[in-house]
C-alpha cells in the first residue's frame, strides 16, 4: 500500500507535466502557425491559393512584395506611417517629460487639479471621442476656408501625429510621474546649490535617471501609434488623399475580397507587422518586463 | 522675486503645452460628446439644434442599437471570463512550474499583442476562410465539408469574434500574472505542500487570493478596454456584418457617424461611457475583499 502510493506519485506527476506540456505546446502552435503561415502566404503565387492551404509555396514568388509596395502604395504608406509614428513620439516625449517632472515634483497652484485630471484621462478612451475631433477639425478647415481660402486641419498628417501625441498624455504622464515621484529630493537640492537652473537640473540630472521609463513609453507608444487605425481612418478619409499603413492595408484587404489579389494581401499583412516583430525580438526583455510598471494600459 | 518669475515662466513652459494639447483634444471633445447628445446637426452644416432627450428617446426604441448592446455585452462577458481563465493558470503554470523553455513560451504568447488588429483581422480572415482555410481544412479532416464552416456568417461570426479577441488578449494578461505571481513567497507554497495542500488547492487558496488586489485592477481595465477591442476587431474583420449580426455598440456608434447622423452618434456615445463607468463601479464592488499581505 505505502509502496504503491510512492511510485505512483511520480507516475501521476509525470502524467501532469506531460499534460501540461502537450496544453502550452498547443496554446504556442495556435500562435506561431497562424503568424508563420501569412509569411508563407505572401511568397506564394495567386493560384497556388485555390489548392491546399498547407501546402508549401512551390517557389519565391517576390513579385508579391513589388505589387503590394508599387501597386498597393503600402510603399508610400509605410513612409507615411514613419513618419506620423516618429512625429507623434518626439511630440510626446518634448511635452509629456517636462510637464510629468513639474507635476510629480514641483509644488504650484493647480497642480492638484491637473493631476486629478490626467489620471481621468486614463479612462477616456479615444474611440470614444474620435468623432467630436473629426467634428472640431472638419469645423475648424470650414472656418480656415473661410478666412483664408483652404483649410489643413484634415487629411494632415502632422495634425494627426499631434492627436496622437495629444491622447497618448495620459498614460505616459501617469507612467512618468509615478517614476518620478519615487527620487529623492536631494538631487535638485544639491544641483540649486551648485548653481543649475531649473532647466538645467530638470535635463542634465534628472531626465538621464529616467532612462528605463522612457525607453518602456517609447516602445508601448510606438506599438501604439504603429498599430492604430481608427484615428488614422477617420481624420484622414479623403479619397486621394495620404493613409497610414494600418489603414492601408485595411483598404487592400477589403479590395482583395473583390479581386482576389491573395499574394499581394499577405505581402502587405508583412509589411504592417515586420516592424513590431523585429522590434519586439530586439526588446522582447524589456517589453514584458515593463509591463509591471505599464500594468494599466487600456 | 527674479528667481520666482523665473520659475512660474519654467513651469508654465513645461506644463502648459501638455495641459493646453489634453484640454483641446482630450477634454473637450468628451464634453462635446455629452453636449451633442442633445443636438441634432446638419451633416455637411455646422447648424445646430437642441432636441433635448429625442436622441437617446429614439436610441431605446432602435432594435439595431439594442442588439450591437447585447452583442456587445456578450463579448464583454465571454472574452473576459476566457482570457483571465486562461491567463490565471497558465501563468500559475508557468511560475510555479519547472518548465524547460519558460521564455520561449513568455515570449511567443505576448506576440499577438503586438500586432495591429487589421493585421489579427487578416491573419484570422485567413483563418476562417471558407474554402481552404486554415480551420475548417483541419475539420475537414475529421468531418465532411461539402457544406464548409461559414464562421463569418451570421449564426457563427460572434464566436469566431471572441476566439479571435481571446487569442489576442491571453498573453498579455499572462506575462502581467506572472510578474505579480513570481512576488508571491516560495515558502508558503512548500509549508502548504507540507499540509498535504495540492496544486489546485494552492491555486485557490495561496495564488488568487495573494494576488487579488492586481486581479482586481486589471478587471476593471481589462472590461473598459474590451469594449474598444471589441469596436477595433469588429470594424476590421466583419464591419458589423453580416446584416448587423455583429454589430457592437461603438461600431454603431461609429456607423451613425458615417451617415451624417452626429447628434444620434454622440448620444450611443454618451449611453456606452456610462454604462462602462457602471460596469466598471459594479465590477469593483463586487470584487471587494480585505487585502492579504504577505
Amino acid at each position: 500500500m505505502e509502496q504503491s502510493k510512492r511510485q505512483g506519485a511520480p507516475a501521476g506527476d509525470r502524467l501532469y507535466k506531460f499534460f501540461i506540456y502537450l496544453v502550452l505546446i498547443l496554446l504556442a502552435v495556435t500562435i506561431i502557425v497562424p503568424v508563420a503561415w501569412v509569411f508563407m502566404a505572401s511568397i506564394k503565387q495567386n493560384s497556388e491559393f485555390y489548392g491546399n492551404p498547407w501546402a508549401l509555396p512551390l517557389g519565391v514568388y517576390w513579385q508579391n512584395f513589388v505589387d503590394a509596395w508599387n501597386g498597393a502604395k503600402m510603399g508610400e504608406y509605410m513612409l507615411n506611417s514613419v513618419f506620423v509614428t516618429a512625429l507623434a513620439l518626439a511630440l510626446l516625449l518634448v511635452i509629456a517629460l517636462p510637464a510629468a517632472y513639474c507635476l510629480s515634483r514641483m509644488e504650484f497652484k493647480g497642480r492638484k487639479i491637473l493631476n486629478v485630471a490626467f489620471m481621468a484621462g486614463l479612462f477616456i478612451n479615444v474611440n470614444y471621442i474620435v468623432v467630436p475631433i473629426f467634428l472640431m477639425l472638419r469645423d475648424g478647415d470650414a472656418w480656415l476656408k473661410n478666412m483664408f481660402g483652404g483649410g489643413f486641419l484634415l487629411n494632415n498628417m502632422v495634425v494627426l501625429a499631434v492627436v496622437y501625441a495629444s491622447t497618448a498624455l495620459p498614460f505616459t504622464v501617469y507612467l512618468l510621474s509615478g517614476y518620478f515621484a519615487t527620487l529623492a529630493h536631494d538631487y535638485e537640492e544639491a544641483a540649486y546649490i551648485d548653481g543649475a537652473g531649473y532647466g538645467t537640473t530638470m535635463v542634465k540630472i534628472i531626465f538621464p535617471m529616467a532612462k528605463p521609463s522612457i525607453i518602456t513609453i517609447i516602445l508601448f507608444n510606438f506599438l501604439s501609434f504603429w498599430n492604430e487605425y481608427i484615428i488614422s481612418m477617420t481624420l484622414m478619409s479623403s479619397a486621394t488623399g495620404s493613409r497610414t499603413l494600418p489603414v492601408g492595408l485595411l483598404n487592400l484587404m477589403q479590395a482583395q475580397q473583390s479581386a482576389a489579389q491573395y499574394g499581394t494581401m499577405y505581402a502587405g499583412l508583412v509589411l504592417v507587422m515586420l516592424p513590431t516583430l523585429i522590434l519586439y525580438i530586439c526588446v522582447q526583455r524589456q517589453l514584458t518586463q515593463g509591463m509591471t510598471v505599464g500594468g494599466l494600459k487600456g | 522675486m527674479r528667481k520666482n518669475r523665473g520659475r512660474s515662466l519654467f513651469l508654465l513652459l513645461c506644463v502648459g503645452p501638455a495641459a493646453i494639447l489634453f484640454f483641446i483634444f482630450m477634454i473637450l471633445p468628451t464634453l462635446n460628446v455629452f453636449r451633442m447628445s442633445l443636438f441634432q446637426r446638419g451633416a455637411y452644416s455646422p447648424t445646430e439644434t437642441f432636441v433635448g432627450l429625442q436622441n437617446f428617446r429614439q436610441l431605446f426604441a432602435d432594435a439595431n442599437f439594442i442588439r450591437s448592446m447585447q452583442n456587445m455585452i456578450l463579448l464583454v462577458v465571454i472574452v473576459t471570463i476566457f482570457t483571465f481563465g486562461f491567463a490565471l493558470i497558465f501563468a500559475a503554470i508557468l511560475t510555479r512550474e519547472k518548465i524547460k523553455g519558460q521564455n520561449f513560451f513568455r515570449v511567443v504568447f505576448y506576440i499577438p499583442n503586438i500586432l495591429s488588429v487589421v493585421v489579427i483581422a487578416g491573419i484570422f480572415s485567413a483563418i476562417y476562410k471558407p474554402e481552404n482555410g486554415m480551420l475548417n481544412s483541419i475539420i475537414g479532416l475529421f468531418r465532411d465539408m461539402t457544406n464548409p464552416i461559414l464562421w463569418k456568417g451570421e449564426s457563427l461570426v460572434m464566436v469566431s469574434l471572441i476566439m479571435a479577441m481571446i487569442w489576442q488578449a491571453v498573453g498579455y494578461y499572462m506575462v502581467m500574472y506572472m510578474a505579480s505571481m513570481s512576488s508571491v513567497p516560495q515558502s508558503l507554497y512548500e509549508s502548504a505542500g507540507l499540509d498535504g495542500a495540492g496544486r489546485l488547492t494552492q491555486f485557490f487558496q495561496i495564488t488568487i487570493p495573494l494576488i487579488w488586489t492586481n486581479i482586481r485592477t486589471t478587471l476593471t481595465f481589462f472590461i473598459i478596454s474590451t469594449i474598444n477591442m471589441a469596436f477595433l476587431f469588429v470594424k476590421a474583420m466583419t464591419s458589423g456584418g453580416p446584416n448587423g449580426a455583429s454589430e457592437v455598440a461603438l461600431s454603431y456608434m461609429y456607423g451613425q457617424k458615417d451617415a451624417g447622423l452626429y447628434g444620434y452618434s454622440m448620444a450611443i456615445g454618451v449611453v456606452i461611457f456610462l454604462f462602462s463607468f457602471a460596469l466598471s463601479a459594479l465590477v469593483n464592488r463586487a470584487t471587494e475583499r480585505e487585502p492579504l499581505e504577505f
